[in-house]
């Protein structure tokens, strides 16, 4: 029993350990896909949202700075090949042109001046004292006068702060001359620092030395190698513009774009921090595990209790199916063996009273004169005394017997209980006063009429009374009976007989209404009473059940259905 | 006054037979028989009987069919009806059918002997009725 109760325990932790993890799996799988999906779908496209956002600003800028610098260049060279030379050789002239450069160009050009094939500067126009200065041993001198124009890179030069030049060459004479300008690189710089992306993100341009062509705002993290990486990588493109990822020497990881400028001399290079650039996708993610976490939450403590309840419940189901497969077995078991006792009866009753009769017939010729003289006769007489009343017992057993499975008198009649007990209390008046016994009642007022045998429901409360009265024995007590109507059962009235007698020992209690289980001394009781009241009860479609404790007393409760 | 006229019927033979003697020793005619039919046929013979002993169950023509027969054609003579207990309620039903009383086996032979006597005594009362009235009758047809 024991053990049974443990597999049955450990059968319902299973079971609720199984239905914990179905829950769990269940739930979480299609969370879980959902999430993962969402995410990398999520991820996949604001990934290549960021760098068409940041192609497209780079590629803008780029022509932006491309088209200043042709600007710049084409205006010099529309002032070269528009005014004659030798108005060009002269201060004044250039002086005017400069004021209306800078009132047409905002301050962008800073001076102008026209350089001859040796490096000298004939002509000057501009805040400095460069006319006359030497250019002849200076690298952008020498290259742009190979060349038909020129855009220089960013330079210190002569006057120490940094700056560009723009020239043009125009041939006289058979000879090459120069004309320069120096553009305000604060104008040019302006341009690229204005540049933001995010939180992190700016701009700067390098050329092939690797200096700065525009500086960024702020300092950036130095990253060895990534420029002549830059460098390779952005010819392979196609619309030259790259976009990677590369870790900076601080560890941070940056999201470069690069594209060059100026025919591939410069760079403009765009960087911004990984994190900053995928914020969203981050903030998104956080979101995500946030959901996931509380939902996975929830989902398992809702996994824990349902299945907790689910289980408690299921047990509390079995268990009650498991009371009423004992309930049908006690009622089949008491039915076999009712109809089995009225066959033994019946069959042994004819025997018992052939018995009898041969036993009184022998009884009869002991009275005749030959016999009278006997010495033994006194116990001949005993004997056949003893034959009859034991035949007599036999034959209350037997009618017992039958009483248990084949009512007296069946007939179904009306019946006031309260009425029929005060009958039979008025019946066990006499003999209750004998074993000094009082018999109270509680009776209901207002019980209503139930449809039942009357002479059966006697028997039952004779029986219990009768039981009462014989366990009190000689000191006596009180039998109470008591009616109401049922709180528990709808439509059912209760009849309780209490005594304040010895009691009954629990290991009693579940065999008191089984037949022939008596705790009388032999020859006292058939043990047939409690069952056949059981019996009769079951009939009439009630119930009866018995409450004991030891040295307090024992209640017995019948419950009996109210037809409507 | 003569001990009335009793006739046994019941299918088993062992338990006549010790009641019959019984009967007989307490100084009362006895017939026994062994079978509803036998009975209506012993009956016939012996139509001065006073009480008939029945037992219910007998194989054949039962107790209750015997009864009706008996109360049909000898409405005078008096039947006690005598049953194991599974019986009683075909004892009942005899009662309805005009036997006097119904008794169980095993009994008390001092109890059976006064249901005897009662049952012979209202017999007797009834025959002294039916002798008066006749008596009565011839006196009227006399007197005219």
């Amino acid at each position: 029993m024991a053990k049974q109760k443990g597999d049955r325990r450990h059968y319902y932790r299973l079971l609720k350990r199984k239905m914990i993890f179905t829950v769990i799996i269940v739930s979480f799988t299609p969370m879980v896909l959902v999430i993962a999906i969402l995410l990398h779908q999520f991820s996949a496209s604001y990934h290549e949202k960021t760098q068409a956002h940041l192609t497209e600003l780079v590629q803008k800028h780029k022509q932006n700075i491309d088209s200043f610098l042709r600007e710049r260049l084409s205006t010099i060279e529309f002032l070269a090949s528009s005014q004659k030379f030798s108005e060009l050789k002269d201060n004044d002239f250039l002086y005017d042109i400069l004021i209306e450069l800078r009132r047409d160009y905002e301050n962008v050009f800073v001076d102008l001046g026209l350089v001859d094939e040796n490096g000298i500067q004939r002509a000057y126009a501009g805040p400095y004292e460069l006319k006359a200065a030497d250019y002849h041993k200076a690298e952008w001198f020498k290259k742009a006068i190979s060349e038909p124009h020129f855009i220089s890179d960013v330079f210190s030069g002569l006057r120490g702060f940094p700056h560009f030049i723009v020239a043009t060459r125009i041939e006289h004479n058979g000879g090459f001359w120069l004309m320069r300008a120096t553009v305000n690189f604060n104008a040019f710089n302006s341009l690229v620092q204005n540049f933001r992306v995010g939180q992190t993100g700016f701009a700067f341009i390098l050329n092939r030395e690797g200096a700065f062509q525009a500086s960024p705002k702020k300092d950036i993290d130095p990253c060895s190698g990534c420029y002549s990486f830059f460098w390779e990588a952005v010819e392979k493109t196609q619309n030259n513009i790259l976009i990677t990822r590369w870790t900076t020497d601080s560890g941070e990881e940056s999201l470069y774009a690069v594209g060059s400028l100026k025919n591939g001399e410069w760079l403009l290079i765009v960087k911004q921090s990984v994190a900053d650039a995928f914020s969203d996708l981050r903030r998104m993610s956080n979101i995500a595990l946030l959901i996931f976490l509380l939902g996975g939450g929830g989902i398992i403590g809702m996994a824990f209790v349902t299945s907790k309840q689910m289980v408690r419940r299921i047990r509390r189901a079995d268990e009650e199916t498991e009371m009423m497969n004992k309930q049908i077995i006690e009622t089949g078991k008491m039915a076999s063996l009712g109809e089995l006792a009225a066959g033994i009866a019946h069959e042994i009753n004819n025997p018992v009273a052939i018995m009898v009769e041969e036993a009184g017939w022998v009884e009869d010729l002991l009275e005749d004169e030959e016999f009278q003289e006997s010495e033994n006769l006194k116990e001949f007489k005993r004997a056949l005394k003893q034959i009859n009343t034991q035949g007599q017992r036999c034959k209350e057993i037997t009618h017992k017997l039958l009483s248990f499975a084949r009512k007296t008198d069946t007939t179904l009649k009306d019946v006031q209980v309260n009425q029929l007990i005060q009958e039979i209390v008025g019946l066990s008046e006499q003999m209750a006063r004998y074993n000094k016994v009082a018999i109270k009642t509680g009776l209901h007022p207002d019980l209503p009429y139930i449809t039942i045998s009357p002479s059966e429901m006697q028997q039952v409360l004779l029986n219990l009374i009768n039981n009462a009265m014989d366990v009190m024995g000689k000191s006596g007590g009180t039998i109470k009976i008591i009616t109401k109507l049922s709180r528990l059962e709808k439509d059912h009235i209760v009849i309780i007989v209490e005594d304040d007698g010895p009691g009954i020992p629990e290991s009693n209690l579940d065999r008191i209404f089984e037949p022939f289980f008596t705790t009388k001394p032999v020859g006292r009781g058939t043990g047939l009473g409690l069952s056949i009241c059981y019996g009769i009860i079951q009939k009439m479609g009630g119930k009866i059940d018995v409450h004991s404790i030891v040295g307090e007393g024992t209640r017995f409760r019948i419950w009996l259905p109210v037809q409507k | 006054m003569t001990k009335p006229f009793i006739m046994l019927v019941d299918d088993e033979e062992s338990f006549v037979e010790p009641m019959k003697k019984r009967l007989d020793k307490r100084g009362y005619r006895i017939l026994a028989a062994y079978s509803g039919e036998e009975a209506l046929t012993q009956l016939a013979n012996h139509r001065n009987l006073d009480v008939v002993i029945l037992d219910v169950k007998m194989p054949g023509m039962d107790g209750i069919e015997a009864l009706q027969a008996i109360k049909k054609q000898y409405p005078l003579i008096e039947v006690i009806m005598l049953t194991g207990h599974a019986t009683v309620e075909s004892a009942i039903e005899g009662m309805k059918q005009g036997a006097f009383d119904y008794l169980m086996k095993p009994c008390e032979m001092e109890v059976l002997t006064a249901k005897v006597e009662e049952a012979a005594g209202k017999k007797y009362a009834h025959e002294e009725k039916i002798e008066k009235a006749r008596i009565e009758k011839v006196m009227s047809t006399r007197g005219v």
